[in-house]
């Protein structure tokens, strides 16, 4: 033990005096998270509410599922305002701000044209209209990413429709009435997705949370591709000749990954919020979060590092990983937003479950963030278990 | 001290290491004289117990070293072929590093660092950065830090390897006089007045084996009932070396430049063979010198290989 704190000593030392972690752990992050926070939310969005007007000329079955179920759904939690339009006209005056209600401010318009129920129900092809207002993107984008998830769910059905009657045109009238049954029961998922992110994590405190952990494996790469740079310098070989036990060499690198891991995520979080006012939630559920997901980091790097047989692969390796697994986990982007197989894939990343815990904390107690705990350590088993395997190797020439 | 047992290493098809074994007695210095890639690194990594042993058996004072025990260690201070420091940390921070990763006591550490520092002649450039050095002081640091946990066995991998001449006879000096103080040195190296110089016994070894063992004179004698005959001359040498190759008594030819090495079984018997052999191959003779034979020559005539690269 005593040992592995020496080596962690003298690496840490090493790293303090090369500026490029300074770069890595923190001015990029924090001047990114800066960036994105300001663009994507100029003033603040603690209190988000949109207002959107509805044009329900067509009456149908298969309106009244968006507008009272979904949109209504929305209106009733607080973060949509509705008005109501009587014709489309109407709606999109509204929008482009010349209407009559001049204390609303609209952001967008969804349109139900007549017969929109009766052409869906038969096969035919037919149109929902979103009017965003070009001042508002944020909320408009949300009016129009709701429509076209719940424009997706009837395509489903439509489809249903379609091959039923294909198969057996005498059952048409069973077919409207399967399609008008499955448009009308549940809410669709994309649509209650974007309204759960928008209500649990800021745009602050998603960017900076974000980058924090896209950052934060660059940094603990620094500790894990250490071993390679002692190897590249032959200074393993005099560890290896030391009267030091094999495992405090990789316990030494371990030290130093966290500490510089945990250092790098703690200003960060320090800073985003004072500078930001980023709100990362209940202290204790996110120093958990930060502890298991630093740890998960670690044994990813250290995984993709123990591949590698030079250091300048090392580099390259993790940064391809680091970047990749960030770009795949939604640090840059909501991609929970984006619905299908790319909502879903981002659980292969620790930093999708760092972020969901994130968001689950915000939304609940410190009790709801352990699955993503849970899922951080199992990650932290499985790619630390395998790096050890591969490690053992290259320690034992 | 160091006792080597049938020592065995492959890499691959190749047995780089193929039953070496040798023993050092405190206060001696035992030097490894081969080629280029004859298994001197690789023996002495599986002495110092870094590298695993495919077979065979390492004792430091009777006890059993594995890369696994850690204790035994202690006693060995290594200093590898290749520069092994942080370019990035200054010498003196180098040396306390290594000097912790042995358990030294602070006071004594410090101490023991601006000792070594001294010896190493790098008193002055103590806090400067490692990759502020030149090639010849960072061979030095190399040194150092093998030195300054005070061991009982150092073993110094060509420790000289690209130093200049006034370095390097400061770092057979140090050497020497680390010998004569009790230490244990195991010492390789492709060049022969080193060995000669340095050690009290030597093990020749090549492809993985050693030829020979003994003190430089023991190794001399096995050539003893031999002469050597050098012959500075011009004209085409190979061709006249190729025609000596056929005269008796000649045991081995070595061209050099300017120069015919022969090995003979009497020098007074064959002469008259040799001059005239080369007369008729067209080589003008301008010196004939004749001694006893060197290490090289044993080398030579152990292994059919030149020690030089
Ligand atoms: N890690 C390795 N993998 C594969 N082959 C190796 C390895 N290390 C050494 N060898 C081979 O083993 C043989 C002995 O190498 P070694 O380094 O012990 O030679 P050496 O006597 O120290 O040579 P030199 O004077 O050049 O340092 C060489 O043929 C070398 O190519
Ligand atoms: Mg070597």
């Amino acid at each position: 033990m005593r040992s592995a704190l020496t080596i962690a000593a003298k690496d840490l030392r090493q790293r303090v005096r090369d500026r490029s972690i300074y770069v890595i752990a923190l001015a990029a992050p924090l001047g990114l998270a800066a960036i994105f926070g300001f663009v994507f939310n100029p003033i603040s969005d603690a209190d988000f509410t949109a207002t959107f007007a509805v044009a329900n000329i067509d009456q149908g079955p298969l309106a009244s599922p968006l507008v009272d179920g979904v949109l209504g759904g929305l209106a009733e939690d607080g973060n949509v305002n509705l008005v109501h339009a009587a014709s489309a006209e109407e709606a999109t005056r509204l929008v482009e701000g010349d209407g009559e209600r001049a204390d609303q401010d609209v952001d967008a318009a969804v349109i139900i044209p007549a017969e929109f129920s009766a052409r869906v129900q038969t096969g035919r092809p037919a149109e929902l209209r979103v009017v965003q207002n070009a001042n508002s993107s944020l909320a408009s984008t949300l009016a129009l990413a709701i429509v076209e998830g719940y424009a997706r769910e009837l395509d489903y059905v439509q489809g249903a429709v379609t091959t039923l009657t294909a198969f057996d045109p005498a059952r048409l009238a069973d077919a409207a009435a399967i399609a008008g049954l499955a448009a009308s029961t549940p809410s669709p998922a994309s649509v209650r997705d974007v309204s759960a992110s928008t209500k649990q994590l800021d745009n602050t405190t998603f960017y900076g949370a974000g980058l924090a952990t896209f950052f934060l494996f660059f940094t603990v790469q620094f500790g894990v591709n250490s071993l390679l740079a002692e190897r590249h310098f032959g200074t393993l070989n005099r560890l290896l000749a030391a009267p030091v036990p094999r495992w405090s060499i990789i316990l030494g690198k371990a030290i130093t990954s966290f500490g510089l891991g945990l250092v790098s995520m703690l200003i960060l979080i320090v800073a985003t919020s004072f500078i930001l006012g980023a709100d990362w939630g209940n202290p204790a559920g996110v120093a958990l979060l930060v502890v298991a997901a630093t740890a998960s980091a670690i044994g990813v790097m250290a995984m993709v590092s123990a591949l590698a047989r030079t250091s300048e692969q090392g580099e390259v390796f993790s940064s391809i990983a680091a970047v990749g697994l960030g770009i795949i986990g939604g640090t840059f982007f909501p991609i929970n937003q984006a619905g299908g197989v790319l909502a879903s894939l981002r659980f292969v990343t620790p930093h999708a479950w760092f972020l969901q815990g994130l968001g689950d904390l915000a939304g609940g107690s410190i009790g709801d963030i352990l699955p993503a705990v849970a899922a951080l350590l199992a990650f932290t088993a499985a790619s630390s278990g395998i790096a050890l395997a591969l490690l053992r190797r290259r320690l034992n020439p | 001290m160091l006792e080597c047992r049938d020592l065995r290493k492959s890499f691959g098809e190749l047995a780089a290491v193929d039953g070496v074994s040798f023993h050092i007695a405190a206060g001696e210095t035992y030097g490894l004289l081969g080629p280029n890639g004859a298994g001197k690194t690789t023996s002495i990594s599986m002495a110092v117990g870094l590298m695993q042993r495919d077979g065979g058996q390492v004792l430091v004072d009777g006890e059993p070293l594995d890369p696994g025990t850690t204790r035994l260690k202690a006693k060995i201070g290594l200093v590898p072929q290749d520069l092994a420091l942080y370019p990035d940390l200054t010498a003196r921070e180098n040396l306390r590093f290594f000097g912790r990763l042995y358990d030294m006591p602070r006071a004594r550490l410090s101490r023991r660092v601006d000792e070594v520092l001294e010896i190493i002649g790098l008193s002055d450039r103590a806090n400067d950065r490692a990759d502020t050095f030149s090639g010849g002081m960072k061979r030095r640091l190399n040194i150092g830090i093998g030195l300054l946990h005070a061991p009982r066995l150092l073993v110094l991998d060509e420790p000289t390897v690209g130093v200049d001449p006034q370095s390097r006879n400061a770092i057979l000096e140090s050497i020497e006089q680390l010998g004569s103080e009790g230490l244990a040195v195991l010492y390789t190296t492709h060049y022969m007045e080193e060995a000669e110089r340095l050690c009290d016994r030597i093990g020749i070894i090549d492809r993985g084996q050693i030829k020979a063992e003994g003190t430089r004179r023991e190794l001399a004698q096995i050539l003893s009932q031999h002469d050597r005959v050098r012959l500075s001359a011009t004209g085409p040498l190979h061709e006249g070396a190729e025609a000596l190759r056929r005269i008796a008594g000649v045991q081995q030819v070595d061209v050099t430049d300017g120069a015919i090495d022969v090995l003979v079984e009497q020098a007074g018997n064959s002469l008259m063979a040799i001059l005239s052999a080369l007369e008729q191959s067209g080589v003008s003779i301008t010196g004939v010198e004749i001694d006893e034979p060197n290490l090289e020559a044993v080398f030579l005539h152990l292994t059919g290989r030149s020690l030089r690269d």
